[in-house]
């Protein structure tokens, strides 16, 4: 079973984000980059059901710059066999993503996609779902846990009440939600086998696909700043405060 | 201009959130509400009392119970073409179609939106909320998801909207529900709360949250934790306030032995009132909190529910 992966190059989640003065967007420029945290888990259920003799193929795909080409060097790391990069300087939103990866999905047939449950720049928690939509094919989103027995996948999702579990027929869509596993870190050894891995590049236009954005982002302003407040000195201090001056309890 | 409007209900009625996506709705015109299920006569009457929704549409039929993704995204978008806008909240339940629905409709998702500018334009944070960027639509139908924290909901009653059954279109089968484990309490739903406590990886143990529930119940609140609290298994995965958790915005939030990481405070910085409880003076969760008490959480939460007893 061929397992397909797309792994996105984010700001790391470390990183305190800064809006620019002009109000065009987030700071990226000399910003530290790193793989979605959510990707990180996508690739880790990946290489364990090829561990377990379930996956014998995992092929990382990243959209984007030609830095992404260092998001799928870190996924190979991990254990992915092969990458593919769909370069562009143009900004990718979840439906160009999603129809992007339709198309590479038509040609690689696999019969599962691991994609994360959100990136954490765009935090849109969008495309997994849209590339399901595209494909005809079930999604198991927010999964803490994947078994996969026959043509069945059964997932067990993180909803708002607690856990619910589905089961969908293959081929199929997952997103990963943080708890399904704790991704590895790459050894030295593993990083070197993966410079040798191969990577295929392609342009959008290779896919057949238009990707032109269809939000036009007009600006972007910083979130009203909280102002630390004061320190009380006791307990009785604070329930006084909340009664008399918040007036919250 | 006409919205549809996908809404999540129980036993108790419409869902709280589920009445923000109307109330967001609202600023766009006139409102249709779809409740979709196995068994909906009840949620349909509910829906009817809702203010503003002007038509209700009831979809029966047993494929679309636990609103599973596929075939109430089919039933959306067979409903669709009646509609400039298409909303349900951002719970597990919104995320999980309204994406599936933009993408069978051609159209780019507009996640979580806290403000509604026009018919196009919209505001949503992005980066943790780090960023809240106004971005406008060229699509010809909006799918969107509505931020509840941010719109005041509607009352639960007041409307009396006429109720009409839709006729269930070809619905996919490729997806079965099995089972649910779900967290049962007495205390309000985490969103929904007027007050909220939560506890971080300073809890130490899942039982140490035993030390909220007094000050819990003496204040109505909800129960809450950090993904480290959830990670360690003190507490279930729903009980998640954060980036990728719940967002919440409650008239008081009180962080216990919580650092205040950013994908922490990405889900309870609109608190009106912080209150942070933290061993550590240096601790980033005070450059936020209202009031802030450096103390040993051991000590304080008895403390905290003896005074509150008091009085
Ligand atoms: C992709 C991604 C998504 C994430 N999403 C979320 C999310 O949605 N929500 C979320 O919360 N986090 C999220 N995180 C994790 C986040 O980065 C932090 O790791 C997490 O919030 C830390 O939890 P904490 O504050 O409980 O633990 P810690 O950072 O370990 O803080 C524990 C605090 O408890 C205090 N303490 C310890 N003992 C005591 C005591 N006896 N009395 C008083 N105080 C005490 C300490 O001083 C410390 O400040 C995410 C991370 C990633 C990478
Ligand atoms: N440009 C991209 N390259 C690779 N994967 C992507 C890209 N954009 C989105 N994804 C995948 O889709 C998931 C959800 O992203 P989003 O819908 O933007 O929140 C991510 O976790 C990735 O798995």
């Amino acid at each position: 079973m061929k397992i397909l992966v797309p792994v996105k190059r984010v700001v790391d989640y470390n990183v305190k984000v800064r809006v620019k003065a002009d109000g065009s967007g987030i700071e990226t420029a000399g910003v530290k980059m790193s793989m979605n945290p959510f990707d990180e888990i996508a690739i880790e259920e990946a290489v364990r059901l090829k561990e377990k003799g379930v996956a014998t193929e995992i092929v990382a795909i990243s959209l984007g710059v030609a830095q992404c080409a260092e998001t799928i060097r870190t996924a190979l790391a991990m254990g992915a066999d092969r990458g593919i990069l769909v370069e562009t300087d143009a900004e990718l939103q979840p439906l160009a993503v999603a129809k992007l990866l339709k198309a590479i999905a038509d040609k690689e047939q696999p019969k599962l996609i691991i994609l994360g449950k959100q990136a954490i720049d765009d935090d849109m928690s969008a495309t997994g779902q849209m590339l399901a939509a595209l494909l005809g094919w079930p999604q198991g989103t927010f999964a803490s846990k994947v078994v996969i027995d026959g043509d069945t996948i059964t997932v067990t999702r993180e909803v708002d009440g607690g856990l619910e579990t589905v089961a969908l027929n293959l081929p199929a869509i997952v997103t990963t939600d943080l708890r399904l596993n704790e991704p590895r870190y790459a050894s030295l050894p593993n990083i070197m086998k993966a410079r040798k891995k191969p990577i295929d590049n392609m342009k959008p236009a290779d896919l057949g696909v238009d990707p032109a954005p269809r939000l036009t982002t007009l600006k972007v302003v910083e979130p009203p700043k909280r102002k630390a407040g004061v320190k009380v000195g006791s307990v009785a201090e604070l329930v006084a405060k909340l009664r008399t001056e918040a007036k919250v309890i | 201009m006409t919205s549809l409007v996908l809404l999540e209900y129980d036993d108790a009625g419409i869902k709280q959130p589920s009445r923000s996506a109307v109330a967001a709705a609202a600023k766009l015109g006139e409102i249709h509400a779809l409740v979709a299920g196995s068994g909906v006569e009840a949620a349909a009457a509910a829906a009817a009392k809702l203010p503003g929704v002007a038509k209700v549409l009831a979809a029966d039929a047993p494929a679309l119970d636990h609103l599973l993704a596929e075939p109430t995204a089919a039933l959306l978008v067979a409903l669709a073409p009646a509609y400039s806008h298409l909303l349900a909240a951002t719970t597990a339940v919104g995320k999980n179609i309204m994406p599936r629905v933009a993408a069978l409709l051609d159209a780019q998702p507009i996640s979580d939106i806290a403000e509604v500018v026009d018919a196009d334009t919209f505001v949503r944070p992005i980066y943790a909320g780090n960023g809240m960027a106004t971005v406008k639509s060229s699509d010809a139908k909006k799918v969107i998801t509505v931020r509840a924290a941010s719109f005041d909901p509607v009352a639960a009653e007041g409307g009396n909207a006429p109720i009409e059954a839709v006729s269930i279109p070809d619905l996919p089968g490729v997806s079965k529900f099995i089972s649910a484990e779900l967290s049962k309490s007495e205390r309000p739903e985490l969103t929904a709360a007027r007050v909220v406590i939560s506890g971080g990886r300073g809890m130490q143990a899942g039982e140490n949250f035993k030390l909220l529930e007094p000050i819990a119940d003496k204040l109505g609140a909800a129960v809450g934790a950090s993904r480290a609290a959830v990670d360690a298994g003190f507490v279930p995965n729903d009980f998640q306030v954060g980036q990728t958790g719940k967002i919440v915005a409650p008239e008081l939030y009180v962080a216990v032995g919580i650092s205040g990481a950013i994908q922490h405070l990405a889900g309870m910085k609109d608190s009106k009132v912080i209150v942070a409880i933290n061993k550590d003076e240096e601790a980033p969760i005070f450059q936020v909190a209202d009031y802030g008490l450096v103390a040993d959480l051991f000590t304080a939460l008895p403390e905290l529910a003896a005074e509150l007893e008091r009085s």
